[in-house]
């Protein structure tokens, strides 16, 4: 077997491996050079996306990939023995999987690549990469594992090292005010979902998603666990009643690290629709539970939103606006779900509304991490989120402005920018469900749009003030990091066709079919 | 009813963790009603794996009995160990707000605002 054979054989365990292995001997590392251990963390950034993108492609040119850990063969699912119970821990990416796969692995190396210079003039950077690292780790486990306790383990590496990142620069206890806040609910959430899980294996005896999804029965038990699940996981995602984490820690976290929180909330937002698409789908009532995930999107469009307007902190800002976009995410997908067992409204809209809000999570994570990464440009160089104390930085920030202009209207839903792709999808699927909601969206990405006017006229507008006379543009790998980002965002504007076809379809399609997931892992059908 | 009792402990220790989350207001008093929860969900894990008069299941020269279910009781191994990392950074975080603000009380940790 070649080196190469043997990549794509276990591109999903390596997925989890490369960079839980590196984090752990970044701090040996790190005693021979500062250079090495930024070679060391790129190099494994790098490889890791590299396997991402091999594995994606394969999912998305051959379908499912499942990967058995211990088993005689990588795709035994059942050993034969086992009397058709899949025993194993068992890594299933789907093609949903694969498109949250491919998201992590763009971000992930593009906020890298800008945090090896924003974060170079901070000490003790041996800790900060082994917690970034431990949180590419929990998103692509979580994303990819298909097994509901490896799903759990996942959900709370990511927790702790989100926490831990969140609070790195401790400054002044505020960062780590910010981290107990956000830590105390991920840890509330993360134990009802192991009651959720304790209460399928109770009544199943299987952890396996496809083996709960066969037998799932939706007793009064299921209805419980179901209630606990969407509760978690909408707090961990930020959708509005349990908001109040979001603003503490996107601003208090380090600038590099808050683009990459962007993406762990999202992989928590993976884990909500898988419970319900594929755990749950049609056994139970999709219309309740597709209201309730609306209502929890439209609340959290309007209320993000409306929070973002007054802020005066520039990443306090962009942390409602963050909000006030998940809530696009659950619109789409909670009208899909709510006509799912419908199939005339499924075909005449509700297949499309799922796959704008799914498009949508891609987007999200292109221009939001943009976004996120322009305010640490701008605070790297001065000193400040406050946007009352800026002013006249378009003139020696002119790269910097430039990115932020091409995010500020791709999160206002302007063409040819890809905010404007997916919510135009949205726009039209959910008025045929409901004109008010596609109303409401409109409205609120017309006040998303008035928010970031006023930012970007209060950061780079006016004449050039004295204290920032000397302020210089961001350094090169930082522009590289903003550019590759900023690529993305037009070029999936400009085309979004193609992409809707080979990525956000087959996403949608893997979701809304939960006999193709269970025959993957199982067999038959 | 006596074969519920495990059950029951399992509410009752939920409903004095949450109250003890909820209404404290000293971190380590909720850190400590964060523990409390976290025992209630293992107890419900192990009391779900248990057979009455089940050996444990270890196959090495086993009686040809009935075994109580070994994965709860892995899957409670591994939730001990996450609760001993979450109560490790909630306490270090404990000690990094006593150092700043001179306070562990979650009233007076409120310079975040907006």
């Amino acid at each position: 077997m070649t080196f190469v054979d043997f990549i794509v054989t276990n591109a999903p365990a390596l997925l989890v491996a490369i960079p839980l292995f590196a984090a752990f001997t970044i701090p040996a590392v790190g005693k021979i050079s500062a250079a090495a251990r930024n070679l060391w963390v790129m190099g494994t950034m790098l490889l890791t996306a590299a396997v991402a993108f091999i594995l994606a492609f394969r999912v998305f040119s051959t379908g499912t990939v499942i990967y058995v850990f211990g088993a005689a063969a990588a795709n035994l699912a059942v050993p034969l023995d086992s009397g058709g119970i899949p025993i194993r821990i068992i890594f299933t990416v789907d093609a949903m999987s694969a498109f949250m796969d491919v998201i992590c692995a763009i971000v992930g190396t593009s906020v890298l690549l800008y945090s090896l210079s924003s974060e170079s003039r901070n000490t003790n950077l041996e800790g900060y990469y082994a917690l970034y690292l431990l949180m590419i780790t929990g998103v692509f486990g979580m994303v990819s594992t298909g097994d509901f306790f490896n799903f759990f383990v996942f959900l709370e590496i990511l927790s702790l090292a989100s926490a831990g990142i969140i609070a790195y620069r401790i400054d002044g206890g505020l960062a780590v005010e910010a981290a107990l806040k956000y830590f105390i609910l991920s840890t509330l959430g993360a134990i009802l979902v192991l009651f959720a899980i304790g209460i399928y294996y109770g009544q199943y005896d299987a952890l396996n998603i496809a083996m709960i999804a066969q037998r799932m029965q939706f007793s009064m038990l299921d209805k419980i666990a179901l209630v606990f699940l969407v509760a978690a996981l909408a707090m961990k995602c930020g959708a509005v009643p349990m908001h109040f984490w979001t603003p503490d820690a996107y601003s208090m976290a380090p600038s590099s690290a808050t683009a990459f929180l962007v993406v762990a909330s999202q992989a928590s937002l993976y884990g909500l629709f898988r419970v319900v698409f594929t755990m749950y789908n049609m056994t139970m009532n999709c219309a309740t539970v597709g209201w309730i995930i609306i209502i929890l999107g439209v609340l959290s469009m309007v209320i993000g939103v409306t929070m973002a307007i007054p802020q005066k902190d520039i990443k306090r800002l962009m942390a409602y606006h963050a909000v006030s976009q998940t809530g696009y995410m659950l619109l789409g997908v909670g009208v899909g779900l709510a006509v799912l067992g419908n199939t005339t409204l499924t075909s005449a809209y509700g297949f499309m509304a799922m796959e704008g809000g799914i498009f949508h999570i891609f987007n999200h994570a292109m221009y939001k991490g943009l976004l996120f990464l322009t305010a640490g440009a701008i605070f790297y160089r001065i000193g400040t989120r406050d946007l009352n104390k800026m002013g006249g930085l378009g003139h020696t920030m002119k790269y910097t402005m430039i990115f932020f202009i091409i995010g500020a209207l791709a999160i206002a839903g302007i063409p040819p920018f890809n905010g404007f792709a997916s919510k135009l999808m949205i726009y039209e699927s959910v008025y045929l469900f409901n004109p008010i909601f596609a109303i409401i969206a409109m409205v609120v990405s017309i006040l998303t749009l008035a928010s970031f006017v006023k930012v970007f006229h209060s950061v780079f507008m006016g004449p050039q003030l004295p204290e920032y006379a000397d302020v210089k543009e961001a350094p090169l790998p930082m522009l590289i990091g903003m550019g590759i980002l900023a690529a993305i965002v037009i070029l999936f504007g400009l085309f979004p066709q193609p992409v809707v076809d080979m990525l956000v379809a087959p996403a949608a399609n893997a979701l809304a079919n939960q006999g193709g997931y269970i025959a993957s892992v199982l067999g038959g059908a | 009813m006596l074969w519920n009792l495990p059950f029951i402990t399992v509410v009752v220790l939920t409903f004095i963790g949450i109250v003890t989350v909820l209404m404290k207001k000293n971190i380590i008093k909720i850190l400590l009603g964060i523990n409390i929860l976290e025992s209630a969900v293992n107890l419900f894990l192990v009391s779900l794996g248990y057979r009455e008069g089940g050996v444990a299941p270890i196959f090495t020269l086993a009686p040809s009995e009935l075994m109580v279910l070994p994965t709860p009781q892995a899957l409670t191994l591994t939730s001990i160990v996450i609760g001993v990392a979450t109560s490790a950074l909630v306490l270090s975080f404990a000690m990094v707000l006593k150092k700043k603000y001179g306070t562990v009380d979650i009233n007076e940790i409120r310079r975040l605002q907006g």
